[in-house]
């Protein structure tokens, strides 16, 4: 085999998606980064002004409560876990229907996220289906602004992102169910171990690295949501349910200021990458 | 285990079967009331879509559309361009797949087959575009496509999101399994490596290639963001951005908005109700 042919040969195989990964994934890594010390706005050259983006991010009251508000989105991920967890250990078996309710909770997941947007402020509206099931159940007696109050808009876009991504966990902690032996938990019957202890001392300690993995992604995901509140909300009302990115899209994309735009997300992405650093330093399950 | 539990032994046959009965009662309790919670938003969406008279919200939330018919979705039609916006999804969504797998799978033949200077660093590059904060990328890429000349274009939409990390991997697998000795005994008979991947590699790879298909189809049918960003005129939106703006010029009329959503979701939730194991089996090897 002629080795220089043969790596020309792979080279020209690889071609297409190294060209597009070059362009479109490591491209917007380093001129991003360059572009968060710059003036920019699509039309003239970037000027370099050093620090000043981060300045004026740093000052902007705004991009401050984006920030906190992106930290308080990882609520959202003890959440999903436990429930995504529960919902793959309940659907891990061969009941009759078992197949529907699999379906069911992953009907979100495959729903573009526009619906999901346009759905639930039906759901979400001061005479709206969830205000209507809480006042039938005489939980409360008037209704509650749930995207219109700004101290709790937040939540309910919260709300949103948990209720569209269980079935996405489940998925993944099914998978890892079903590679976990069933003789162990045959023998954890004989010995008497009861589902709860059969679930903690068995299913969690096994599935420790599939826990690790989702809790990561779902971490990342949720201090980078910005979609549902695009849709839902627009940042709104009074400003209350900017996240981090969402600042970054309406400066970049709606002001074409890049310089600011990529500042936030220059912020956001060591803010992620430090997130996923801790994940891995104190989560990852000790080797012996 | 250090702790004594009571022996099963001496409970007896017909009370093990009543706690089997009440464990399996309370195990589809918590399985309907999490399917309600995810399936309701969906169900109340297609009911009022369906009604035709009678007030929008009603308390108890309605469970059953009022005078059914088509009247709403009739209207749809009638407002805004929905064939225009389901060609535009089905352009986008057929040329992601086809770019897709042929990108993919390209990439993935080299990977998985041959050996070449420089393997292990490509195959290094591929796996941090994974770790990469993607979900800034859009700013920049907003930035390229523009300079390029494809905004407001189907390419500009379709381009950056060809490569992708999961692909190429899926494909990778898929080409590691085929037997050595098919691929050895065609070179031995002059295949060219183009040859073994065309005639041997691909057809051998089909399921892979299915699934990469079904899930290449549906994120592409319902991203929404990036689509949104690089289309400029209207008659270039898919339906998930289209039906944003139906929520966003008729808001007041609720069940045309409804009707919009359905026609939106519809499509892609028949493909799923019809491929919904290459979603429910967790992507076995993708994700490890």
């Amino acid at each position: 085999m002629t080795s220089r042919k043969n790596t020309l040969q792979a080279w020209l195989f690889l071609g297409p998606a190294l060209l597009l990964l070059m362009a479109f994934s490591f491209w917007p890594v380093g001129f991003g980064s360059y572009l968060a010390f710059t003036q920019y706005n699509l039309i003239d050259a970037p000027v370099w002004v050093g620090l000043d983006n981060f300045r004026e991010l740093f000052a902007d009251e705004l991009f401050i409560s984006a920030l906190k508000n992106s930290a308080l989105y990882l609520l959202v991920v003890p959440a999903i876990q436990v429930l995504a967890l529960l919902l793959a250990v309940l659907v891990n078996n061969q009941l009759p229907g078992i197949k529907f309710y699999r379906a069911a909770y992953y009907l979100p997941v495959v729903t573009t996220v526009s619906v999901i947007g346009v759905i639930w402020n039906f759901m979400y509206t001061d005479d709206g289906a969830l205000n209507a099931v809480l006042r039938w159940l005489h939980v409360i007696n008037e209704p509650i602004g749930w995207l219109s109050d700004d101290r709790i808009a937040l939540f309910s876009v919260m709300f949103v992102t948990i209720w569209r991504g269980l079935g996405w966990y489940m998925v993944l902690y099914l998978a890892g169910l079903q590679s976990v032996p069933q003789d162990v938990y045959e023998a954890a019957v004989l010995d008497g171990a009861n589902a709860w202890q059969r679930f903690w001392k068995i299913t969690v300690p096994l599935l420790m690295p599939t826990i690790l993995l989702c809790s990561v992604m779902s971490m990342l995901a949720a201090v980078k949501c910005f979609e549902e509140v695009q849709i839902m909300t627009k940042g709104g009302p009074m400003q209350s349910t900017y996240t981090a990115l969402f600042y970054a899209y309406e400066f970049g994309i709606k002001s074409l200021n890049f310089g600011r735009a990529l500042a936030a997300s220059l912020v956001m992405s060591v803010f992620c990458v430090a997130l996923a650093w801790l994940n891995f330093r104190y989560l990852q399950p000790r080797k012996k | 285990m250090e702790k004594t539990l009571p022996m099963p032994r001496a409970a007896t046959a017909k009370k093990i079967n009543m706690n089997k009965l009440a464990n399996r009662t309370l195990h589809y309790l918590v399985l309907t009331l999490l399917a309600v919670i995810t399936v309701y938003p969906f169900w109340w969406t297609l009911v009022t879509a369906l009604s035709t008279s009678g007030d929008v919200f009603t308390y108890p939330p309605r469970m059953w559309p009022e005078n059914p018919g088509l009247d709403n979705f009739v209207e749809v039609f009638q407002t805004i361009d929905v064939i225009a916006f389901y060609k535009n999804s089905i352009i986008i969504s057929v040329l992601t797949v086809a770019g897709t797998l042929v990108v993919c799978s390209m990439a993935a033949y080299p990977l998985a087959r041959m050996q070449f200077p420089g393997r292990n660093i490509v195959f290094g590059a591929i796996l941090a575009t994974m770790i990469l904060p993607s979900e800034v990328n859009f700013l920049v890429n907003f930035i390229t496509v523009s300079k390029l000349g494809m905004g407001d274009t189907y390419t500009g939409v379709v381009l950056p999101g060809l490569a992708g990390a999961v692909g190429i991997f899926l494909m990778k697998q898929a080409f590691e399994a085929v037997p050595n000795d098919l691929v050895d005994a065609a070179r031995v008979d002059g295949a060219t490596e183009w040859q073994i991947f065309w005639h041997i590699m691909l057809p051998l790879a089909r399921p892979a290639l299915a699934a990469l298909t079904i899930l290449t189809l549906v994120a592409a049918w319902n991203q929404y963001i990036w689509p949104s960003i690089v289309m400029a005129s209207p008659d270039k939106f898919p339906l998930s951005v289209g039906v944003l703006y139906l929520s966003g010029a008729f808001s007041f009329k609720i069940r045309v908005v409804a009707a919009g959503a359905v026609l939106t979701v519809l499509p892609i939730l028949m493909v799923f109700l019809f491929t919904q194991r290459y979603f429910l089996r967790g992507f076995d090897g993708a994700v490890k």
